[in-house]
C-alpha cells in the first residue's frame, strides 16, 4: 500500500549544524503515527522539513507517492498537509474568529474540499464560539492550542502534523485536546503526533518512530512496544527495533 | 480667532500628509519595509500625470482615475520585480534596495522631465475656498482631507472585514505561520505594495494640483510620511492618519508662530514623539 506521506533518507540542516540524518518515515491513510524522543532529537526538524520549512531535497519527501521536498510552505497546504506548529503561532492581535477564517479564506481560495466548517469546529472545541471575538492572545494555553488546531482543521488537511500540542498545558487541559483527536482521525486525517510524554503518545498512535539525535532509533507498533524498549532507544542505550 | 484657524489649516496640511503616511505605514506594518523611494514615487507618479493631462488634455479627476490603476499596477511591478527579492526579517536589505531605488528615480526622471518645476492645472480648483464662521477654507484642501479621510476609512475596512485584509493581518503577525494556512506571503506582498503605490497615485495628483513638483522633491515627502507614521505608531492605519494630523496642526502652528519655523516644528514634534513614546502615539500591531 503506497504511503500517504513518507519521507526517505531526509536530511536537514540548520546552517552548519545537521539536524537530520537520513530519516525514513512512513504514514498510511487514517493513521496516527506519534513522534517521540528527548529535546533536539530532531522531532520537529522532521515536521518543519516536510511542511517545506527546511530545504530539503526533492525525493526525500513523498505524498501519495508525489516527490514534494521543498515545495513552499503554502503549496504544501494546498496539497492537503496542514500543520499545529510548536509554540501555537497564533496571528497576534486578530480575534479568534479572524485567526479562524483565515484558514476558511484561503482554503476557499486554493478550492480545497473537506468536511471541516466552523460550526463543526465549535463543537469540537465550544470555548471557540464563546471566545470568537476575543483577541487570541487573552486565551488561555489550551484554549490557544485549541485554534491552533482548528486553524489547521480549516485547511482541510488529509494529514495532520501536530507538534508538541501537550507542552506546557495543565493535564486535564491535556486530556481534554486529545480527546478530540479520534474525531479528527475519524474523517480520514492520517496524523503524526510529535509527543515528549510517551504514555500520551502511546495511546494516542497507532505505531510510534522514537528518535535521538536525528535519527530514527525505534519504531513499531504503539501498543506493542514495551517500555524497556523505549527507553533504550530514547536515551540511547542501544538502539532497539521491534 | 487666529489660533483656531492654524488649527484648521495644520489639519487640511495633515490631510496631505496622510496621503503620503497610509501607504508608507501599509508596507512597514505588513513587510516591516522603510520604502526610501516612497516619495519619488509620488513625484513619479505626479510628473506621469502631469504629462498625461498636457497629452491628451485632461482634467484632474481623468488623470486620477488613469494614474491610480497606474500606481497600483507600478506597486505590484516593484514588489514581484525588486522587493520581493529583499525582504525578510533583516530590514537592512530592503532598505539599502529602496535607496538605490530613490537615486535611480530621480535621475531617471531628471533624464525624462528635467529639474523644471511643474504642476497640474487645477481648471481653478486650486485657487477656491469657502468662508466658515470667518475662517476661509480651501476647496483643495478639503478635497484632499476628505479624500485622505475616504482612503483611511476603507483601507481600515479591507483589513479589517475581506479576506485579503486577514491574509495581510495574518502575514504581519507571524509570516512563516502565515504560510501554514496556505498564505502565499510574496503574493500577498505584490498585493500590499500595490495597494500602497496605489494610494500615494491620490497623493500625486494632489500633490501636483496644489504646488509644483521636480524630480528632486522626492526626499522632502518621503520625510513627511515618515514623520507621520512615527507619530502614529508604525503599522496602525487610522494611527498613521492621527500622526498626519498631529504633523500637520504643528507645522500650521509653527508656521503662525514664525513662518520659518513651520516645518522645524513638525520635526521638533516628531523627536519628542521619538524620544518619549517610540512606539508611536497608537503603536500597536497592524489594525
Amino acid at each position: 500500500m503506497t504511503a500517504v506521506l513518507s519521507t526517505h533518507g531526509l536530511l536537514a540542516r540548520y546552517g552548519d549544524f545537521q539536524a537530520l540524518y537520513g530519516v525514513d518515515i512512513e504514514l498510511h491513510q487514517g493513521e496516527a503515527v506519534a513522534l517521540i524522543g528527548a529535546n533536539g532529537a530532531g522531532k520537529s526538524t522532521l515536521l518543519r522539513s516536510i511542511m517545506g520549512l527546511l530545504p530539503v531535497g526533492r525525493e526525500m519527501v513523498l505524498l501519495h507517492g508525489e516527490p514534494v521536498g521543498g515545495t513552499a510552505t503554502d503549496r504544501m497546504v494546498q496539497k492537503g498537509v496542514a500543520i499545529v506548529p510548536e509554540g501555537r503561532r497564533l496571528f497576534t492581535g486578530m480575534s479568534v474568529e479572524d485567526n479562524l477564517r483565515v484558514a476558511i479564506d484561503q482554503a476557499a481560495r486554493m478550492g480545497a474540499k473537506g468536511g471541516w466548517t466552523l460550526p463543526r469546529l465549535h463543537q469540537l472545541f465550544p470555548i471557540l464560539k464563546e471566545k470568537a471575538r476575543t483577541q487570541v492572545q487573552s486565551l488561555s494555553g489550551g484554549q490557544q492550542q485549541m485554534v491552533a488546531i482548528g486553524r489547521a482543521l480549516l485547511c482541510q488537511p488529509r494529514v495532520l502534523l501536530c507538534d508538541e500540542i501537550s507542552l506546557g498545558l495543565a493535564p486535564k487541559v491535556i486530556r481534554e485536546i486529545y480527546a478530540a483527536l479520534p474525531e479528527i482521525r475519524a474523517t480520514g486525517t492520517a496524523m503524526i503526533v510529535v509527543e515528549q510524554d510517551v504514555g500520551l503518545a502511546r495511546t494516542a498512535s497507532d505505531r510510534l518512530y522514537c528518535m535521538l539525535e536525528g535519527r530514527v532509533t525505534l519504531t513499531g507498533r504503539s501498543a506493542e512496544i514495551t517500555r524497556e524498549q523505549i527507553g533504550k532507544a530514547y536515551f540511547g542505550a542501544g538502539h532497539g527495533v521491534v | 480667532m487666529e489660533w483656531f484657524d492654524a488649527l484648521v489649516q495644520g489639519i487640511l496640511l495633515g490631510g496631505m500628509y496622510a496621503q503620503y503616511a497610509l501607504g508608507m505605514a501599509l508596507m512597514f506594518g505588513v513587510m516591516r519595509i522603510v520604502n526610501i523611494s516612497h516619495g519619488d514615487l509620488v513625484i513619479l507618479l505626479s510628473l506621469i500625470g502631469i504629462s498625461i493631462a498636457t497629452a491628451w488634455g485632461l482634467g484632474p479627476l481623468p488623470v486620477l482615475i488613469v494614474l491610480v490603476p497606474l500606481a497600483v499596477l507600478m506597486g505590484w511591478v516593484l514588489q514581484k520585480a525588486v522587493l520581493n527579492r529583499v525582504v525578510g526579517s533583516d530590514p537592512l536589505p530592503s532598505l539599502i534596495a529602496t535607496f538605490g531605488l530613490s537615486i535611480a528615480l530621480q535621475n531617471l526622471m531628471l533624464q525624462i522631465w528635467s529639474a523644471n518645476s511643474r504642476s497640474l492645472p487645477g481648471h481653478g480648483i486650486e485657487s477656491q475656498s469657502i468662508e466658515i464662521g470667518g475662517i476661509y477654507i480651501g476647496l483643495l484642501p478639503l478635497i484632499v482631507l476628505a479624500v485622505a479621510t475616504g482612503l483611511t476609512w476603507g483601507l481600515d475596512l479591507t483589513l479589517k472585514r475581506t479576506r485579503f485584509g486577514r491574509a495581510l493581518r495574518a502575514a504581519s503577525a507571524d509570516v512563516e505561520a502565515a504560510a501554514m494556512t496556505g498564505i502565499n506571503p510574496r503574493a500577498v506582498y505584490a498585493m500590499a505594495t500595490a495597494a500602497a503605490v496605489g494610494i500615494l497615485g491620490f497623493a500625486a495628483v494632489f500633490q501636483a494640483l496644489r504646488s509644483t513638483v521636480a524630480p528632486a522633491d522626492g526626499p522632502a515627502q518621503l520625510i513627511y510620511a515618515f514623520e507621520a507614521v512615527i507619530i502614529g505608531g508604525m503599522g496602525t492605519v487610522w494611527g498613521a492618519f492621527a500622526g498626519s494630523m498631529v504633523l500637520g496642526i504643528s507645522q500650521a502652528i509653527g508656521f503662525r508662530i514664525d513662518p520659518g519655523f513651520g516645518v522645524l516644528a513638525g520635526h521638533i514634534v516628531f523627536l519628542i514623539v521619538l524620544a518619549t513614546r517610540p512606539q508611536g502615539l497608537f503603536g500597536k500591531a497592524l489594525s
